[in-house]
């Protein structure tokens, strides 16, 4: 079982994307989340504040999901820390890059709570 | 434009809107834009550029069909073209083409990615990248109607 209380980072440029996810995954039974427009202010929170799970989108501004996901990799204290890529982007090319950085999984926009949940599932199983 | 090229527009654009509102649109039959002005009053743009085929696709909403969509996509009442709605459709804009780009790289065709940019007023223009025939998808809601306006075309060679 995945713990509900575990604090995840919701990382997105739009903050309409954002409040969607965050939707989805209170309907799943997680409260505690905290969010972060791009990669570079998601680095401050990480560095701030105790996160147990990363859920970022690719394509953003100033630092995108991929280089967020490669200075997690990178840095002593967050490199295991899980990250879930939420992406428009299912070309196949796309996928294998993030898996190279390594991503924990991924999720093609649009998704519905039920392939969330599958998700979120497999990296906590 | 090649006609096999529209099916992955009206294909994707349902399941986005399906998926994310819960709205189940109407595609109707496929035209060729002859004026400038965008059919919506809000719209999405973005780049389609590939190696041998570039342009690129624009949404454009009608008002009570995007305050619809939103209110659905953000379970809460939107009751004006605000800062939800417009950034709403420049996310939809970015799934249709991530969706679209998928299904045309299946058939042989790559593109990069690109960032959309969201247009609103009544009867603003749309300006596609590049010139050559736009076909324009009508899709009808409860709501009103939206409009995928789609400009692909080979690329010409270097002289
Ligand atoms: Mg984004």
């Amino acid at each position: 079982m995945t713990d509900t209380n575990m604090k995840i980072l919701v990382v997105d440029d739009f903050a309409t994307m954002r409040k969607i996810i965050k939707n989805i995954l209170k309907k799943l039974g997680f409260q505690n989340i905290a969010e972060a427009e791009d990669g570079v202010s998601a680095l401050e929170v990480l560095k701030k504040q105790e996160i147990d799970f990363i859920v970022s989108d690719w394509n953003m501004p100033n630092m995108s999901g991929l280089e967020l996901l490669k200075a997690i990799r990178s840095d002593e204290a967050l490199k295991d820390k899980p990250v879930l890529m939420v992406t428009a982007e299912a070309q196949k090319e796309n996928i294998v890059e993030a898996v190279k950085a390594g991503v924990n999984n991924y999720v093609v926009k649009p998704f519905t709570p039920e392939t969330m949940k599958e998700k979120i599932d497999k990296i906590f199983a | 434009m090649n006609v096999e090229f529209i099916n992955p527009f009206i294909k994707t654009t349902a399941e986005v809107i399906s998926t994310m509102a819960f709205i189940e649109p109407a595609a109707g039959k496929p035209y060729r834009k002859k004026d400038q002005s965008a059919g919506g009053d809000v719209s999405g743009l973005i780049g389609l550029v590939g190696e041998k085929i570039t342009g690129s696709f624009a949404i454009s909403f009608t008002e009570s069909c995007i305050r619809k969509i939103v209110s659905n996509m953000l379970e809460e009442e939107i009751d004006e073209v605000n800062q939800d709605i417009l950034d709403a459709v420049g996310e939809i804009t970015n799934m249709i083409s991530g969706g679209v780009r998928a299904k045309l790289q299946e058939m042989g065709h790559n593109f990069k990615m690109a960032t959309p940019s969201v247009i609103s007023g009544k009867s603003h223009a749309i300006s596609h990248i590049t010139e050559g025939p736009v076909i324009i998808i009508p899709f009808d809601t409860e709501k009103g109607p939206f409009f995928i306006e789609a400009c692909l075309n080979e690329k010409k060679k270097d002289k």
